[in-house]
């Protein structure tokens, strides 16, 4: 059973935990920027959270949540990995070196990925100071 | 916590880059170095970068290194100085395979690899911070 506490920071929670996976991907883009054959990736930011949150498609739909008795077993339903998510970008410009990172889609998308790991951390932020706020009562 | 792998990927890539930076400034250091340790004319190197998954972490931490430092395949730069000690029968000698031009660019893309993964550091750095701060 879910906590109240719980049940309120669930959204935020896991958005946050795939905007900080989310980083991670961007950051290993441009640390690769150099790299010969590297592609770029990224996440389907979108599907991914509905997927974590245990929603399908519109957001209506229940996913069942698949145990892994075994650690041989696939992870599945809602619980799935981000990492399902990751793709390989479209490059605009190819290079000779097989490289597709390209450096202003990469830093903008870890200026946008930041703002939003901040709106994150501030909405989490809010929230507990309402609940201390009905706490006590004042 | 991801967030702490984008030290370890970003770190990583600093540390290939300013080894980059290192190759290109012997490189250009020794533009002019006629002979070495082994007696051969000095021949310009060059670092060869390879993505790896950083150790301990899932598939999205890719991070750099250097796997090998190669010796630049091109060929010696033959110069006319019939007056040199090294000069060969013909009067001509064996200069470095050094192509400053190159080696110029090299350094500015280095720098500028370096600078963007230092920044990408700061901002994880500064998100930490932040999340450290929920709550208070």
């Amino acid at each position: 059973m879910r906590t109240l506490l719980d049940k309120s920071l669930r959204f935020h929670h896991t958005a946050f935990n795939l905007q900080a996976y989310r980083q991670e991907l961007l950051a290993s883009n441009i640390a690769n920027a150099d790299t010969p054959h590297f592609k770029a990736r990224d996440i389907d930011f979108g599907a991914a959270l509905n997927s974590a949150l245990g929603r399908v498609g519109d957001g209506s739909l229940a996913a069942v949540d698949l145990d892994r008795t075994h650690r041989a077993h696939i992870e599945g339903g809602a619980g799935a990995g981000a990492e399902n998510f990751a793709g390989y970008r479209t490059e605009f410009q190819s290079a000779v070196d097989g490289n597709t990172v390209s450096m202003d889609v990469e830093r903008a998308a870890i200026a946008q990925n930041s703002l939003h790991y901040e709106a994150s951390l501030t909405f989490i932020s809010g929230m507990f100071r309402t609940m201390g706020q009905a706490i006590s009562g004042q | 916590m991801s967030m702490f792998n984008v030290f370890h990927i970003s770190g990583s890539a600093l540390n290939a880059q300013s080894m980059r930076l290192n190759t290109t400034a012997s490189n250009l250091a020794n533009a002019d170095s006629v002979t070495t340790e082994t007696g051969e004319p000095y021949r310009a190197k060059q670092v060869v970068f390879a993505a790896r998954q950083v150790a301990g972490t899932g598939p999205a931490s890719v991070g750099v290194q250097v796997t090998q430092i190669v010796d630049s395949a091109a060929p010696m730069r033959m110069v006319y100085e019939p007056n040199n000690p090294a000069a060969n029968a013909e009067g001509y000698v064996e200069m470095p395979n050094v192509n400053v031009a190159e080696e110029m660019v090299n350094m500015i893309s280095a720098s500028r690899s370096y600078q963007n993964n230092a920044e990408i550091m700061n901002t994880a750095r500064t998100l930490l911070q932040r999340t450290l701060q929920i709550g208070q």
